[in-house]
């Protein structure tokens, strides 16, 4: 139970990553895919502004993922990252450029410029959800052997269920994107905004129900075993679960459902997720199970501590970012407030020759206790008193230099 | 039997030091971001904080400028770091195989780290003007917090590959593992956090200072500059002097912990009592030649005895040497680059405390303008000194960084691709940079809110 509580993190990661981090990269999917004219232009600033306060924050759910299953599952992990460390590496590449390209657009002066640095941007955020799919897939087909490289460089992630995964990943994400975008568009009572997002949700969402359709087959062919263990069993509710979800959140769509469209979107992956996970239970590797790969007992004890630990922090803050941004307190129409009101009047109230002294006498005692005396408690009080003298100081030499009256302000 | 062994097989792999080099080049390009990412956020709350109390736009206007630079560092600090998450596995797939369970907690805290630091940037950036001042400001406040738990766990794992404990081996297999022991309870984990965090005070101190001390030289020295200056610059001033003592601190840390690192310094070949350090030089032939000799300095920095005996390289085998010149090269610069600057700080301080005024010559503000590139170069040639000093080991005496390595094809491939990607990267960076330092100041009214997104 214990060896795979860790990988339960590992797959609601997996699968939030899939239904936030995915839409952000679809974001960029329709950057590419934005038409001409004006209208496009609308598009591509739409989508640029929907991802800006969220994008960092659902990124990390793919570095939470690998830190979790490096430390739970060290072998596994060796083992995956070396034989797909192509499409791991592509990925990562593609990850870089996007970043790199949303920073950079703060910089354009211009629609001309802001229009290539979305290009750069859209590219990439085909590239990475595709090569992480295809990554998926690899470990699916059972391509992946146990050892340091010890599977194909090239077949383990290019071959028909890899690609069929990864072209998925990308339909769904530019499918995931475009509900929200429309979402945000009726929120902020854009009707033509919201009516070109909805038009690209509902042929995205036929696109990537078409190709999950299709690709049963392709696995069948593929990998047969695959195909039999998810539709046999355990793993077929979960199949059927995210078929229906799938299809009733396009209805959503249609009927302009937003808000209960987005999770049905995530119901549908999430359950994707955990069939592929109940169709290969116990096996994580081609003759290692989860039991075999989990890490001592210790170990999987801190993780599950840090996790539960991390997410009581992180889920409520989480909850204030998309609820300022779903309130729509971020939106860009919405009108500032003004900042420059002050709080209390007059300067900051210092005396600076006393704080001179304690800068002085901190400075002493921070030499005196970590360069002279030899025992870590000195060296900590030490490093305090160090700490104390840049605040003291700091503030003797700042705040007659910040406040209005002095003789010689800045 | 592999999964007996509890590791994966070591394997031979033909381009080992394009890999150790990729990972160097690409920990360069994050750290000087990360230095920002710890620092820069508490000069900015500082600033917001000013405008709070006083009410002066200018405040204002200064700590949204500089907020877009923070969003601008972040998001490629994002990125870079996520190079380096992954290169963990693409490279030293045997390391994180082997080793995963002792050490991989730090950064699965870490990540929960870079979580909240991602939230609230988002929230922060995004929130000017729409949340209350108030609560704005606040909103700062877990970004400057994260910065620093997050390098205190990223460089536990770092401590631990220098001074690895709370594991044992048998048979090549990792038994007994206590992972908060192995990264928490390390003696070397104190010395390497303080000494990286004064860097990142220092760094984006002198980096930011410099940007406005390059203006006062063309000519732009306005109220508004000379502050942006002074909060920076004041920062760095105070934190150069202290690193002096945090890294003579920190040279004593590592000469009881690793004593072929300390040798390596000074290219020490022989253990020595009383032993000398050489400025400059070059090591050959098992000693250093063409340097300045200072009698006794070696035995000094290393436990402020002047006739202390060192440890000297030899008494390791050749094969388990770290590479000696590029470790002395990288040391001598640190700590030359470090006494520079705390000289200059020094210069700083005086003239404040004698004339309660700035410095006014433009040879001090020269010198600014160099001081923030130079204090990149101490702090990527002090990361050298630590990571090249640890070699040949990735994990200090225990696993070699070869056995690490990954037997995939295609080093030399990935290596230029990333190097080429940083280099379009780091063009691009400068180029929104200095689109964004160019925008016109908007002072002194409100700036409008047309002009806030980023």
């Amino acid at each position: 139970m214990l060896e795979a509580l860790p990988l339960v993190f590992v797959l609601i990661g997996l699968a939030l990553y899939t239904v936030l981090g995915g839409a952000d990269f679809g974001a960029g999917f329709w950057q590419l895919f934005a038409g001409r004219g004006r209208g496009a232009e609308r598009v591509r600033e739409e989508a640029h502004h929907s991802i800006g306060p969220v994008w960092e924050a659902n990124h990390v759910w793919l570095i939470f993922v690998i830190t979790v299953f490096w430390t739970a599952y060290p072998i596994a992990f060796g083992s995956i990252a070396s034989t797909l460390a192509v499409p791991l590496f592509i990925a990562v590449i593609g990850i870089v450029f996007r970043g790199a390209a949303y920073a950079l657009r703060a910089g354009a002066a211009n629609v001309r410029e802001s229009t290539r640095i979305d290009t750069i941007f859209a590219l990439s955020s085909i590239l990475t959800p595709f090569a992480l799919g295809a990554a998926i897939g690899g470990i699916a087909t059972d391509r992946v052997p146990v050892g340091n490289a010890a599977g194909d460089l090239w077949s383990s992630w290019l071959n028909p269920t890899s690609i069929l995964i990864g072209v998925l990943a990308v339909a769904t994400s530019a499918y995931l994107a475009a509900v929200y975008l429309a979402a945000d568009a009726a929120r902020e009572q854009d009707g033509e905004l919201e009516r070109d997002f909805r038009v690209r949700a509902l042929g995205a969402g036929v696109v990537a129900g078409a190709i999950a359709f299709a690709g049963i087959f392709i696995v069948d062919a593929d990998n047969h075993e695959l195909f039999h263990s998810l539709l046999s069993g355990r793993a077929l509710p979960a199949v059927i679960a995210s078929a229906l979800a799938g299809s009733a959140t396009l209805a959503l769509v249609y009927r302009r459902r937003y808000e209960p469209a987005r999770y049905g979107a995530a119901l549908a992956v999430a359950a994707i997720v955990a069939g592929w996970a109940a169709a290969r239970w116990p096996t994580i590797l081609p003759g290692l199970t989860v039991d075999q790969a989990a890490a001592g007992h210790d170990t999987l004890v801190a993780i599950v501590v840090a996790v539960l630990a991390g997410a009581a922090v992180v889920f409520p803050s989480l909850a204030l970012l998309f609820g300022l941004v779903l309130r729509g307190r971020f939106g860009v129409t919405q009108p500032s407030t003004s900042v420059t009101q002050p709080r209390e009047q007059g300067r900051p109230r210092v005396a600076p020759r006393l704080l001179v002294r304690a800068a002085v006498a901190c400075l002493i005692a921070g030499f005196g206790l970590l360069t002279v005396a030899e025992t870590s408690w000195a060296h900590a009080i030490g490093l305090a008193c160090l700490f104390g003298f840049v605040v003291t100081a700091f503030c003797a030499i700042v705040f007659p230099a910040v406040g209005e009256e002095t003789a010689q302000p800045l | 039997m592999l999964l007996a062994s509890g590791s994966l097989a070591p394997v031979q792999q033909d381009y080992l030091l394009q890999a150790r080099q990729m990972q160097a080049m690409s920990f360069a390009v994050h750290i000087p971001l990360v230095a920002f990412a710890i620092s820069f956020p508490a000069m900015l709350l500082f600033v917001e904080w000013l405008a709070l109390r006083t009410g002066d736009p200018l405040y204002l206007t200064l700590a949204r400028r500089w907020s877009r630079v923070m969003v601008a560092l972040f998001a490629v600090g994002v990125i870079t770091g996520t190079v380096l998450s992954f290169e963990m596995g693409l490279l030293w797939p045997n390391f994180m195989g082997t080793f995963g369970s002792v050490f991989g907690l730090g950064f699965a805290i870490e990540g929960f780290s870079f979580f909240l630091e991602a939230i609230f940037i988002g929230i922060y950036v995004y929130g000017w003007g729409r949340l209350s001042p108030r609560t704005h400001l606040l909103s700062g406040i877990p970004i400057v917090i994260t910065g620093f738990t997050g390098s205190l766990m990223v460089i536990s794992v770092n401590a631990w590959m220098n001074h690895p404990g709370g594991f044992r081996l048998r048979g090549g297999a990792v038994v007994d593992v206590n992972p908060w022991k192995a990264l928490l309870a390390n003696s070397y984990l104190w010395h390497e956090l303080i000494h990286m965090y004064i860097a990142g005070y220092i760094v984006s101190g002198f980096i930011v200072a410099g940007v406005y001390a390059f203006g006062r030289l063309r000519g732009r020295w306005g109220r508004y500059e000379r502050t942006a200056l002074a909060i920076p610059l004041t920062v760095a001033a105070l934190a150069a002097p202290v690193q002096v003592l945090v890294g003579d601190w920190a040279a004593r840390e590592v000469a009881s912990t690793q004593p072929t690192k300390l040798a390596a310094f000074e290219g020490l070949y022989a253990t020595t009592r009383g032993a000398p350090e050489h400025l400059l030089g070059w090591y050959t032939n098992d000693q250093v030649r063409y340097g300045i000799e200072i009698p006794h300095l070696l035995s000094f920095l290393s436990t402020h005895k002047w006739n202390a005996t060192v440890e000297g390289l030899a008494a390791v085998p050749a094969a388990e040497r770290p590479p000696v010149n590029v470790v002395r090269f990288a040391f001598q610069t640190m700590v030359g680059i470090g006494t520079l600057l705390a000289l200059l700080g020094f210069v700083y301080v005086a003239t404040w405390a004698r004339r309660k005024r700035l410095p006014e010559s433009t040879w001090f503000y020269r010198a600014l303008v160099v001081a923030g590139p130079l204090s990149v170069v101490a702090l990527i040639a002090g990361w050298t000194v630590t990571e090249v000093g640890r070699q040949p080991w990735v994990v200090y005496r225990v696993m070699p960084t070869a056995a690490a390595v990954t037997g995939a094809d295609g080093i030399p491939v990935g290596y230029a691709t990333l190097g080429a990607s940083y280099l379009v990267v780091g063009i691009g960076l400068a180029w929104v940079l200095v689109r964004l330092a160019r925008r016109p100041l908007d002072l002194p009214s409100e700036p409008s809110p047309a002009l806030e997104t980023l």
